[in-house]
């Protein structure tokens, strides 16, 4: 073991002139997982990209087993056992789930694709993976965002690479099917496959990774042996100062009810779900990955149909067929998937914040200085790193366009904020800012609910933890039972409470 | 130090923004080629004529950019026209041909318009058929319609004024004239670009033709803005039919605006629109249609074969196409 199969030389790359690695030198050995962490921006999935042939340096070498190497593209990578898991999902919608899996390295007889047999395999990739219910003739469309990062890992996974990278692998996911994951990057490290693990969960870093390299404005501050450094230690190195307590207080919920939801039914996926939610209040949503949680609140947003179910606001009932009657009453939905719900990849930073206010923008022409000055306050506020507001967001890194898709949702001035995965692939300091917003805007009389996958998440932030499991609500925790032990047993239907 | 700023000049001319600017630069080199290649093509009076015969098209081009940013494609503008243009001159001839008959005619014509494209866009929205599906029986329909009502042949006006408008000048000096179609293309091209750049409705059109589940999660009514964009190309198309069927005083059932949907989108992808939707701009597609009226007036001088003619307009179109592709 400890053969060094994969080395980088000050890697230098810029963007149209804006550099944003500066001589980054990375080692990958065989059995070795090796994680690299850093703020959003940071340049981590810049750096992967790079490795993986999808982005050239503008200078610096990569040999791999001692020979250098230069990718032209990612194909030329994959020949030399490169596979990458994308931060941003990289599937095709309209595919089927085993077409993606073996899309470009497709089974053949004769002239013929060989359906059964990729089917087959597809089963068998997805089954070591935990995931048998997935359907392999299912459309990539209809999975929820952690099934397709399922298929996604299927994917990389199925090319038996020797190098594997993945880039914020369990962002998306809860932590029964990052357990799954975890297991299987043991056995591939076991096989002697080296990894490349990039996240902002420094508790799955210390779990998972042998050693860890920070990277900070693109450039390595610091490569750490993970068995002697804490994860405080990690955090203050990544963000270059101390990192205190991640969590507000608690805020204090009054008694008056904000909003109240009756029986509500999505069919598949909803089965009479009831709840109160009160001013001041911060109301977290638990679950496994298919539990109805992200159903139940776009269903509450008017942007899935419900088939019964009544929803009262301030004790008016009110009626919310599509988003915009949401949107009217104080109703703000972030969503779960900041690629296909989230964003308009080709528009810029400005735009895509305002697009869903424009009214307050516009008289008979739309207000340019205003909307941009807004904007700026978002980005102040929330810090996000962009050349500058009129960059597209599809050049953003992953966690500044959360930021964008957050500032769009707050744009509505709602009274009722609804946020699915607020803070996937958000950097701890900015996780940190966004907790402390949260807070703050319940304390103004408004109330939110949190779905989250990230279970600490949760426990640290919300007063009250509503679990589901599919399509129920099984259990109301408060106050002490709100501890990752009571979450999965109701989560996993071990412990069940009628609710 | 001639190297260095030898690689700056390099490293500029690598940064433009040639998806947005390919079509302008485009278009001053042809400018200068055709004006090398024959003098006489810098000629005002050429120009003008340049300018009066891309304005039909050209006007067509800019309604259908909206059209192609949302994401959709109307095939069916050049039967549009004719069907259009026709059903004008029966009213005018209808009510005597005089100045009210005229007015009445405009006014039938622009709300007929109107409720074409509201049509077009019901179906594509509300029935959900492909644009390029719907609008290709459209435009069966329209032709068939208006080779019905002449009976294969002509629709002729009896009005001795209605030629005044598509064929009016305005004096510009002692010897120079700019043809009422060049004006109204121009102040429609500013018109268009405000709405397409500074109203909520042009921003809507980006993002749906972007992503419109995006559009969907922005509170955004996509049908709505999506009818809309049918609407604004079928109002075109009555600019262009008034234009057209003024200046000749009369229709051909079988010829009128035959070919008109290729050239106007040709002049939209020319201009750097994408045909996926959500990028382009109004300029590029009036840069477009100004390039397509060069190379035929150019190729007119040079005495080329007309039959030629379409060649050359294919490859430009590729070759537009192929500098404007995206680099990373
Ligand atoms: N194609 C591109 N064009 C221009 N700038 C880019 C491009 N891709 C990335 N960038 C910029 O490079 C910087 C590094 O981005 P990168 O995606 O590597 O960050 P990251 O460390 O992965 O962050 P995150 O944690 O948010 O995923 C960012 O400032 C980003 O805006
Ligand atoms: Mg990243």
């Amino acid at each position: 073991m400890n053969k060094t199969i994969l080395r980088a030389e000050k890697i230098n790359k810029d963007f149209s002139g804006v550099q944003v690695l500066f001589d980054v030198s990375i080692n990958g050995e065989a059995g070795q997982v090796h994680g690299l962490i850093g703020e959003n921006g940071a340049g981590k999935s810049t750096l992967m990209k790079i490795i993986a042939g999808f982005l050239q340096p503008s200078s610096g070498k990569i040999f791999i087993e001692g020979q250098q190497v230069n990718f032209k593209n990612p194909l030329m990578a994959k020949k030399r056992g490169i596979a990458m898991i994308h931060q941003e999902l990289n599937l095709v919608e309209d595919l089927k789930v085993y077409e993606n899996i073996f899309l470009g390295k497709e089974f053949k007889h004769r002239f013929l694709l060989d359906k059964k047999s990729m089917i087959q395999r597809s089963k068998e990739i997805l089954k070591e993976l935990g995931e048998e219910e997935i359907d392999p003739l299912e459309d990539m469309r209809n999975l929820s965002v952690a099934k397709k990062q399922m298929v996604e890992i299927a994917r990389a996974i199925s090319e038996n690479s020797k190098i594997l990278i993945m880039d914020e692998p369990t962002s998306a996911l809860t932590e029964y099917e990052t357990e799954i994951l975890f297991k299987l990057i043991k056995e591939l490290k076991q096989k002697g496959v080296c990894i490349f693990y990039v996240s902002h969960r420094l508790k799955e870093v210390k779990e998972i990774c042998d050693v860890v390299t920070v990277l900070r404005d693109g450039r390595v501050v610091g490569e750490y042996d993970v068995s002697n450094v804490s994860e405080v230690e990690l955090a203050n190195a990544m963000v270059g100062r101390e990192l205190g307590n991640m969590y507000p207080e608690k805020p204090e919920p009054s008694d008056e009810v904000i909003l109240e939801v009756k029986n509500l039914n999505v069919p598949n996926f909803v089965e009479n779900a009831s709840f109160q939610l009160k001013k001041g209040e911060i109301l977290g949503f638990a679950g496994l990955v298919g539990a109805g949680r992200t159903e139940l609140a776009e269903a509450l947003a008017g942007l899935r149909h419900k088939t019964s179910g009544e929803v009262f606001l301030n004790g008016k009932k009110v009626q919310i067929e599509d988003y915009e009657d949401a949107k009217r009453l104080g109703i703000s939905y972030l969503p779960e998937d900041r690629k296909l719900h989230g964003l308009v990849l080709d528009m810029n930073i400005v735009n895509n914040i305002t697009l869903i206010s424009l009214e307050k923008y516009t008289r008979f022409l739309i207000d340019r200085k205003k909307e941009i000055s807004k904007a700026s306050e978002y980005k102040e506020k929330f810090d996000i790193r962009c050349r500058d507001l009129f960059q597209e967001v599809r050049y953003l890194s992953g966690g500044n366009q959360q930021k964008v898709v957050l500032s769009k949702c707050l744009e509505v001035e709602p009274q009722v904020l609804i946020l699915d995965e607020p803070t996937r692939g958000i950097d701890i300091n900015t996780k940190y800012q966004i907790y402390q917003f949260i807070a703050g805007f319940v304390k103004e009389g408004k109330a939110c609910i949190v779905i989250s996958s990230e279970l600490q998440e949760i426990i640290g932030l919300c007063n009250r933890v509503l679990v589901m499991r599919e399509g129920r609500i099984t259990a109301e925790l408060i106050g002490k039972e709100i501890n990752e032990e009571e979450i999965i047993l109701y989560a996993t239907g071990i412990k069940e409470r009628v609710h | 130090m001639p190297q260095e700023s030898k690689k700056g000049f390099i490293d500029y001319l690598k940064n433009i923004n040639y998806e947005k600017y390919g079509s302008l630069i485009a278009l001053i080199v042809l400018f200068i080629i055709a004006g090398i290649a024959n003098p006489i093509f810098f000629r005002p009076l050429n120009i003008m004529n340049i300018l009066r015969q891309i304005s039909y098209v050209g006007t067509i081009a800019l309604g259908m950019t909206f059209v192609i940013i949302s994401g959709g494609i109307d095939l069916s503008v050049g039967s549009m026209m004719a069907l259009i243009g026709g059903i004008m001159i029966i009213v005018i001839n209808q009510f005597g041909g005089n100045v009210l008959a005229i007015i009445l005619a405009i006014i039938f014509g622009a709300a007929l318009s109107v409720g074409l494209g509201l049509g077009t866009g019901l179906i594509v929205t509300k029935g959900k058929i492909a644009p390029f599906i719907a609008t290709l029986g459209t435009m069966a329909i329209y032709r068939s319609l208006v080779l019905y009502f002449a009976n294969g042949g002509e629709y002729r006006s009896i009005s001795s004024i209605y030629p005044k408008i598509g064929g009016g000048k305005i004096p510009l000096g002692d010897s120079f004239f700019i043809p009422t179609p060049v004006i109204i293309f121009f102040v429609y091209a500013i018109l268009c670009h405000i709405i397409l750049e500074k109203t909520r409705f042009g921003r809507y059109v980006y993002a749906i033709g972007s992503n419109e589940s995006a559009a969907i999660y922005s509170a955004i009514k996509v049908d709505r803005v999506k009818i809309i964009t049918y609407i604004i190309v079928a109002f075109s198309v009555f600019l262009t039919s008034l234009m057209l069927s003024s200046r000749m005083n009369s229709v051909s059932s079988t010829s009128a605006g035959l070919g008109f949907e290729l050239d106007a989108i040709a002049a939209v992808v020319i201009g750097g629109t994408s045909m996926k939707g959500g990028r382009g701009w109004i300029w590029g597609t009036v840069f477009g249609a100004i390039i397509l009226g060069i190379i035929n007036n150019m190729l007119n001088l040079l005495n080329v074969s007309p039959y030629l003619q379409g060649a050359v307009k294919g490859l430009v179109i590729i070759g537009a196409v192929l500098i404007q592709r995206k680099r990373t």
